[in-house]
This record gives C-alpha cells, structure tokens and sequence, in this order.
C-alpha cells in the first residue's frame, strides 16, 4: 500500500499507542476490538499505563492480554469482579478495571459482580453484552433477547422453557456501593464517542474512589448471530436496542 | 535475651497472629466452624490500623479464593482459611493459582464429610489437599500442623516455600488442632514488604503495574492454546513438583530406630499416636512413630528405608476411611504389612485403641 501523509490538522483518529501492534483474533466486525481501542486510549490519556492492571475474563475476550500494553490478570470464568477486588484492596492506589462478556458477568459471574458493586470497590468495569456466549459457539446467554436463535435455543429462547432475559445493570443500580451505570454501544461513530466518555468516566471514578461503576456496552457478535457486520449493527439496532435502551442509569454526582 | 513471650492460645487465634506478625498483606475469608477464629481474631485485631494487613470478609469461599489470587498476583503475601466445605469450592481457584504460580496460603481446618458432614475433626481431605484438588496436573504444598506452636511457625514456613517455588502453599490442620488451646511462642512481629520491595522482587511476573519506569508489562494467566507451549508450561510445573520432592521433605521420627513396628501418623493423629509408642514400648512391643510434616511432598524416603530395614508391618492411622495409606503403601511398596486404622464423623481414637488396632491388624496377623 501506498504510504499516505496525513496532515496533522486532518487527523480524526490515530491507532493508540498502548494498543499493542498484534493481529486481534477477533471476528471481522466484533465490537470487541472497538472497546479494546476505546480502554487503550483513556488510560493513554488519564497517564494511567504505570499504575494500571487489567483483568480479562474467560470468554472471547479473554486475549485482551495480548492488546493493550499494560499489566494483566486473567481470571476464571465470571471471577473477574472478585479477582480485582483482591487487587484494589492490596493497591488502592493503582486504576483495576475488569472486562467481561454477558456470560462471564451476568451468568456464572452474577455473585461476584453483584458483591463488589454492593460494597462499592472502587473498580471500573467494562461489560460486553453481545446476548450470547460468543467463545463457545453462540449458545444462549441470560442476556439472549425472547424468540432468539441460538446454539442451545434452535427455536428460539421461549420463556417456558429458558425464562427471560434480564438486566443486570438495571439491577445494581439499586446498590448504594455503585455510582456509575451507564449502557453504551460502539455501532456508530458518536456511540462510540460517547462510550469513550463513558469509560473514562468510570476511570476516573475508580481513581476518585468513588465506588463502582460499571459501562455496559450492547455489542455485535456476528458470528455468533450468523449474520454479517453490517448486518449485525442493523439488527442490534432493531432488535437489542429497543429493549437494553443506551444512556446513563445511575450517575452519582458526589 | 528476651524471655520467650509464652501465651495460651486457640489454634485459630495462633494462625491469625502468626499471619500478622510474618508480615501478611491481606486475608480474603469466610465463615466456617471449625476455623471461624481465624477471621474473628483477625478483625478484633484490626491489623489494618498497626502493619496495614488487609482482612475483607467475603461473600463467598468463591470470592475469597479469587481474591486471594488477585492480590497474589500483585506479589502480595496474601491468604484464606476456611474448613472442607468452603475448601471444595475453592479448587477451582487453587488449580487457577497453580496454574499460574502465584504463591499464596491457604488454611484447611478440615471437618467430617462427604457432604455438609460434621463440624467435628477429620483428617478426610488428604486426597484433596495431596493429590490436586482441583483440575489439571497439579500440586499444593502441603504441611501438616500437629501443635499449636506448629499452627504459629508454619504460617511463616508456608509463605516461604510458596514464594520460594512460586505455589500456592496450604496448611492442613483438623478442627482438634484449630480449637485446641495450647502454649504457644508467638513468632516477633515482621515488617511488611514494602511495594518498591515487591515491585522488585517479583519484578519478572507480578501484575502490580508497570510502574514509573514502564517496565515490560507482565500478564498472570494459565491460558496457553498452543499444545507445544502448553506442555513445556505442564512439564516445568512438572519440574518443580520434582524440586519439592527433592528438598522439601520434612518429618520427625520417634523411636523409629530400633522399632518392629512403625506408625505413620499426622496432625492430631500423631499425637495420639505419640501416647501409642509410650504404651507398647511400656508392653516391650518395640514401636515407633513416624510423623509426616509435609504431607505433600510426602516422606517416601524414610519410609522406604524402614522398610528396607526389615519393619514388619506398617500402621498408617488417619481419622478417615483410608487415605494416606495409600502412599504409605507405595513407599513400601510390597516389601512388608501396611494396613490403615481410622475413625471418621468426628471419633476419636484413643492411644490404647490404636494399639489394639495395632495387635489386631499387623502384630497378630
Ligand atoms: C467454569 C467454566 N465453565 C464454562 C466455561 C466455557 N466458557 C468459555 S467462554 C464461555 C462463555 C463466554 O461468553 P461471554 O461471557 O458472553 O463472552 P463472549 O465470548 O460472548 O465475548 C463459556 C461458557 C469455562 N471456560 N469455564
Ligand atoms: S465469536 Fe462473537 S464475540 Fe467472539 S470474536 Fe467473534 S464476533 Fe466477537
């Protein structure tokens, strides 16, 4: 490819420099890589990457490792929350931020997400609802929306016999450990200016210790959905969205 | 010199001021008979506000396992203690820790099972504490207290090999040891590594941050996709496990010299067993009492070399079904009698009884 000089004053966006120059296993069209971009960029920004360790889940993103340039944790499936507890409780001065999928967090991990958001640890965590175990081959997720296809509801997720959906972060709002909930989503540039926000609002919560904030991200998995990125942005849109609804759900000012 | 500072403690109130005083960083719990000592001690301590030891009780023993491997994988010395139960939910975090060589303690003040079982003592969860406890080819270190004072030095004795082999290091005590008040020399108060400490020490594979110099990130994890790599990963865990075996064996003999007969006994049990050895000899029975300290590494040497020797029979006396007996057994391996003696639910045996047991199954036979 043709080298191409870009004018510093047209420059709209750079690869950050704390994301690591390795090929990303990720699908074509995952929003996985996206967030990985946008948590790059903030602890760039906030001078974090000394002080800063991460811990990846079990799930597709269990390789954030291999990405973003600074220290890692790699927990057991959905312990990610306590994981980082363990951290922020030996290092209360460094920034812990957990990122996980649907499954690791709202499924295996519900116990321990719901206790470190209930005695407010002051950790960020990033939580990637795709509405499917995307890792094992799209079985279904708590998150999996009614009427879904997946690998373990091929008629689609019927209420009788795979109950309903939930939100958990609807849930934690109502824990007086947590100061920051907010839903986001990366399919379109200004979603995925404001999920920077968003994330960087989380940080600096953490660093404030001002308790625990969590960004959900409704994200595209569309190897998982069988469909294409386009295709799946389309149908996050109409279908996802309309039920996890984007914007902040609890915002603590103090 | 200063006189000793003897005091008359519980087993569990000995492990929380032994964890403060080697210097502990934190300790990640929750409630279980026969060990809830340890955490109650540790908050009416408040060690927080003298060496600043973190103690957070936590939601579960699934919580507090993991916790322990977030803060161990800063290069923190942090521990758990729970009791049987609470120790099988914890192998799935233990198998994670030593997948990852994070060193850390664990203390299991083991209780009757299977199940919810009996909060009386057990020796039942040597195979768990020995052979893995959790998935994949693993070891923990294991010690074996038989005394309150060895309830104190272990914490130290533990947290030393764990850091020095990287492993996480459990110590298997039994609720007789834990709710047993006994004398005991508390160890002199240590300082805390400082962070700069740690961030030195374990500079090649603790995740406490790059720090201001931006050293070459560090990532703790036991995921490995690759078979090649995965096995050179199994085949130096594999290494190190021979290192332990190699230099790590500890146990204490009592008239082993001359003895036709041996005991192999640990914890509680070897204490009982200790009155054993004094009441045959007092018979002429020429008895004697080895007492493995770590159960893992175990003492196969020793045991070989008393079989060598022309021992004529064996007794490995645990309060369980038959656990120990088994390495006891591969130790000697054919060479002469070994046979298992035990009670379980919370029983005790007493001194006389395990002669009798002794007659019955070894001398009379
Ligand atoms: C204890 C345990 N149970 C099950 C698994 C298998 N497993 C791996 S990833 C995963 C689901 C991940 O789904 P999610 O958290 O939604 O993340 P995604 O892959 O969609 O990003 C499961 C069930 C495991 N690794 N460990
Ligand atoms: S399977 Fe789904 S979540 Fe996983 S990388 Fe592919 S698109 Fe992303």
């Amino acid at each position: 490819m043709a080298e191409v000089e870009i004018k510093q004053e047209n420059l709209v966006h750079a690869r950050p420099k704390l994301l690591r120059d390795n090929l990303m296993h990720y699908c074509p069209g995952c929003s996985h890589g996206t967030i990985h971009n946008l948590i790059a960029e903030v602890v760039e920004e906030m001078g974090l990457d000394g002080d800063c360790i991460g811990i990846s889940p079990v799930g597709c993103g269990v390789f954030a490792y291999n990405y973003i340039e600074i220290d890692w944790v790699e927990a057991a499936h959905g312990r990610a929350c306590a994981v980082a507890t363990g951290i922020k409780r030996v290092h209360p001065e460094k920034m812990v931020f957990t990122y996980q999928g649907d499954g690791d967090l709202s499924a295996i991990g519900t116990c321990e997400t719901i206790h470190a958001a209930a005695r407010g640890e002051n950790i960020a965590v990033i939580y990637i609802n795709n509405a499917i175990y995307g890792m094992t081959g799209g079985q279904m997720a708590p998150t999996t929306l009614l009427g879904m296809k997946t690998a373990t509801t091929p008629y689609g997720r019927d209420p009788r016999l795979n109950g309903y959906p939930y939100k958990i972060s609807d849930m934690l709002c109502h824990l007086d450990g947590v100061c920051y909930v907010t839903r986001q989503s990366v399919h379109k540039p200004a979603n995925v200016r404001k999920c920077k926000a968003a994330i960087r609002k989380a940080f600096e919560n953490a660093m404030a210790g001002k308790g625990f904030s969590l960004v959900e991200v409704v994200s595209t998995c569309n190897s998982g959905w069988k469909l294409s990125p386009v295709a799946a942005n389309k149908w996050m849109e109409e279908n996802m969205l309309p039920f996890y609804q984007l914007g902040d759900l609890k915002d603590v000012k103090e | 010199m200063k006189k000793d500072e003897v005091k008359l403690m519980k087993g569990n109130e000995v492990i929380a001021h032994a964890a403060i005083r080697y210097g502990c960083d934190a300790y990640f719990g929750y409630p279980i008979t026969p060990q809830s000592e340890v955490m109650e001690t540790l908050m009416e301590l408040k060690p927080w506000e003298s060496t600043g030891m973190v103690v957070l009780q936590a939601e579960s023993e699934v919580a507090s396992i993991n916790m322990v491997y977030g803060a161990a994988a800063t290069g923190k010395r942090v521990m758990t203690s729970s009791s049987s139960p609470g120790i099988s939910l914890m192998s799935e975090g233990l198998s994670y820790l030593a997948g990852a060589e994070l060193p850390c303690l664990i203390v299991n003040c083991q209780r009757g099972g299977p199940g919810l079982g009996t909060i009386q003592p057990s020796q039942g969860d040597y195979f768990q504490a020995c052979k893995g406890g959790g998935h994949g080819d693993f070891h923990l270190i294991v010690l074996a207290p038989s005394s309150v004072q060895e309830m104190n030095d272990f914490v130290a004795d533990a947290f030393d090999l764990a850091f020095k082999y990287r492993n996480p290091a459990m110590i298997l005590a039994d609720g007789a040891i834990g709710q047993m008040m006994e004398k005991v020399v508390l160890a002199p108060q240590r300082d805390r590594k400082t962070n700069e400490y740690i961030a030195e020490e374990c500079k090649d594979w603790a995740a406490c941050g790059r720090g201001e110099e931006r050293r070459p990130r560090n990532v703790v994890t036991s995921l490995e996709l690759q078979s090649e790599a995965m096995e050179v990963i199994n085949k130096r865990l594999q290494a190190k496990y021979k290192a332990l075996e190699e230099n790590e064996v500890r146990y204490e003999m009592i008239d082993c010299d001359d003895a036709d007969y041996v005991i192999v006994a640990f914890g509680s049990s070897a204490r009982i067993c200790s009155a054993t050895v004094e009441l045959a000899r007092a018979e002429g029975i020429k008895l004697g009492l080895l007492r493995p300290i770590t159960l893992y590494p175990f003492p196969k040497k020793p045991i070989e070399e008393l079989a060598e020797r022309g021992v004529k029979g064996f007794l490995s006396v645990e309060l369980n079904a038959g656990q120990m007996v088994e390495d006891v057994r591969l130790a000697v391996n054919g060479r002469t009698k070994v046979e298992h003696y035990g009670r379980q639910g919370g029983m005790m045996y007493s001194p006389g009884e395990v002669l009798e047991a002794l007659k019955e199954k070894i001398i009379n036979k």
